[in-house]
């Protein structure tokens, strides 16, 4: 059995990221992600590693670019505007077909927005992480041992399917401290003859580029990187059913958000109303057949998020009219109570039975 | 037979795209005899920027990578800090360095970053046709700047080895132009210069190579080298700007 610690999520998050092999950490403050990177600042330089605060949040993801294409593994973490910079350097990376894990802590937006939780980046994640056709890997983990093990995972996908890989975070499970174990695993090796080392006279030079000036050999690259997205949707998916067995309605959630509509399921189950959870893990790829599955069973759907309602169109789309979806969410920092998101299954199932 | 002359081997067969007249050509082939001669080639890695030089990787023998416009340095930043033992160089234009990428080269200038960079300064942005670059003349008429470049209105060229050589991470800053035979030999010494300065670990090390944009001046390519000696080398004064190389720039 591994030895437990008392930790923050923040910080959670970058022990695991050094024990899944990262060496190399870039970033730029910006609240509420700091402890990552005091962490990282801590400890790199004992063990060999490298952290260097970048100038920018573009300096930043352009270091990641550099240092991935060496084949090392390499990370950044920011928060929601800090992301929106890296916009640019993530679909670089997209079209480079480098690997490598992003961290957004998120917070309100839009524009500087607010400090507070947020979930309001899911469409700038799941959608359109940068310009082009192109996706990223998004994990949402609920609690600060998921971050640990979901860090693990991301990387090995990443490398997997040479494509970034981002945790989706918020301040709430950044600043959360719980009990967490390290699994005692070493992180899987991966084929990288793609990286650039110099050539040793021995092969020929390798090239990383995102340029084809030619549309056909333009086209065909895409279509070849979304075979691969094929696969990830067929084979990688992750989600937690909770007390869906007899459930007749469905709340939908995710990250932080999610532990407080179980806490409010527990609450309406007491009450005699047969609700479950469903909880996506990985959001893209969404967990799009699972929750299709389940809506011919449901009377009625609930989606609740920290945001205006991002996610509820994937479930809108997954369940394509076969049950009623609403929504409940705040934005802006200001996070739903447990009471409220109660409220809101009674309502959903017409009232207390 | 004995051979007197070859190409060199950090070039490879590929025909460049380069308009006639056009200096690029010259410059990679010093930055390639170099990297030859100092025997790192097989240890390079380089980084393409955007602009006329976007396809540089399939010119220089040795890994490459293509960097987002402007962010070449941070980009070896992150290859020279994941490979500390490879020789890393990047080779920009004037946009790309000294307007979008200006925060990138301060600041990788500023931190001594170990690595190399070609700057080739034509006055213009050539890969879109000739607009206003950070570093087109006072007068000058390009597409954007229709009536010639008005100081007042559109702002001052930036000198960048001038504004670089006041930072503690330079070790080595020298401008050099490539318009004839004499100033091409000395292009190459001061790369070559610059390339020890990093085999060494001596810091960061720029060379801003004064070249011609025949095209986008609208000039035939001899006019275009004189009109390099007659308005780019009176602002741009050719020279070494900043030394360091005997001490380097980082801390005992």
């Amino acid at each position: 059995m591994a030895e437990k610690f008392l930790m923050k999520g923040n910080e959670a998050l970058a022990e695991a990221a050094i024990r899944s092999g990262c060496r190399h950490f870039f970033g730029y403050p910006i609240t509420p992600q700091t402890e990552v990177a005091a962490y990282m600042a801590k400890r790199m330089p004992k063990i060999g590693g490298t952290y260097l605060q970048a100038e920018s949040e573009i300096a930043a993801i352009n270091m990641v670019l550099g240092c991935a294409s060496t084949g090392a593994r390499a990370m950044t973490s920011s928060s929601s505007p800090g992301i929106s910079l890296k916009g640019e350097g993530i679909s670089y990376i997209i079209g480079s077909d480098l690997p490598c894990l992003i961290i957004n802590v998120m917070r309100g937006g839009p524009g500087l927005g607010g400090i507070q939780p947020s979930q309001a980046d899911y469409w700038q994640a799941t959608k359109a992480p940068g310009h082009g056709d192109g996706q990223i890997l998004v994990f949402a983990p609920s609690s600060v041992q998921e971050i640990v093990d979901l860090v693990a995972k991301a990387y090995d996908l990443a490398e997997t399917y040479r494509m970034p890989a981002m945790l989706l975070a918020d301040g709430m499970l950044g600043q959360m401290m719980e009990p967490v174990e390290f699994p005692e695993v070493e992180p899987a090796v991966h084929d990288k003859s793609w990286a650039l080392t110099g050539t040793k006279g021995k092969r020929k030079p390798n090239i990383i580029n995102s340029l084809y000036l030619q549309p056909k050999e333009l086209e065909d690259t895409v279509k070849a990187r979304f075979k691969r997205y094929e696969i990830i949707q067929e084979k990688e998916v992750m989600i937690e059913e909770y007390k869906m067995e007899d459930a007749e309605y469905a709340v939908c959630a995710y990250g932080a958000m999610a532990r407080i509509v179980k806490t409010a399921v527990v609450k309406a189950r007491e009450k005699g109303i047969k609700v479950g959870l469903l909880r996506p893990i990985t959001l893209w790829p969404f967990p799009q057949k699972e929750i299709a599955a389940y809506g011919p069973k449901m009377k009625s759907m609930l989606c609740v998020e920290m945001s205006m309602g991002q996610m509820v169109e994937d479930v809108r789309l997954a369940v394509n009219g076969s049950c009623p979806v609403s929504f409940f969410g705040h934005t802006g920092g200001v996070i739903p109570s447990p009471a409220e998101v109660l409220a809101e299954i009674e309502k959903m199932a017409g009232g207390a039975n | 037979m004995a051979i007197v002359f070859q190409k060199t081997k950090g070039l490879t067969d590929k025909e460049t795209h380069y308009c006639p007249g056009c200096t690029h050509g010259i410059i990679h082939r010093l930055v390639a005899e170099c990297l030859e001669e100092l025997g790192v080639l097989d240890n390079a890695i380089g980084v393409a920027p955007v602009g006329c030089a976007v396809m540089a990787y399939d010119y220089f023998n040795c890994d490459m990578v293509e960097a987002p416009h402007g962010r070449a340095p941070a980009v070896a930043t992150g290859i020279k800090r994941s490979l500390p033992d490879n020789f890393v160089f990047t080779y920009q234009g004037d946009g790309d360095l000294a307007a979008i990428g200006t925060a990138e080269t301060v600041h990788s200038a500023t931190r001594g970053e170990n690595i190399t960079v070609i700057f080739v300064n034509n006055a213009i942005y050539g890969m879109t046709g000739g607009q206003m670059a950070p570093t087109t003349l006072p007068g000058q008429v390009t597409q954007t700047t229709p009536y010639g470049r008005d100081v007042n209105y559109s702002g001052f060229p930036v000198r960048v080895c001038e504004m670089l050589s006041t930072l503690s991470g330079v070790a080595y800053a020298e401008r050099v132009a490539v318009n004839n035979v004499p100033n091409i030999r000395k292009a190459k010494a001061a790369i070559k210069k610059a390339f020890q300065a990093q085999i060494d670990k001596k810091g960061f090390s720029i060379i801003e190579v004064i070249s011609a944009c025949p095209t986008n001046w609208g000039m035939t390519p001899v006019e275009a080298l004189k009109w390099i000696d007659d308005n780019m080398i009176p602002y741009y004064p050719l020279g070494v700007y900043k030394d360091a190389t005997e001490k380097g720039v980082h801390a005992e």
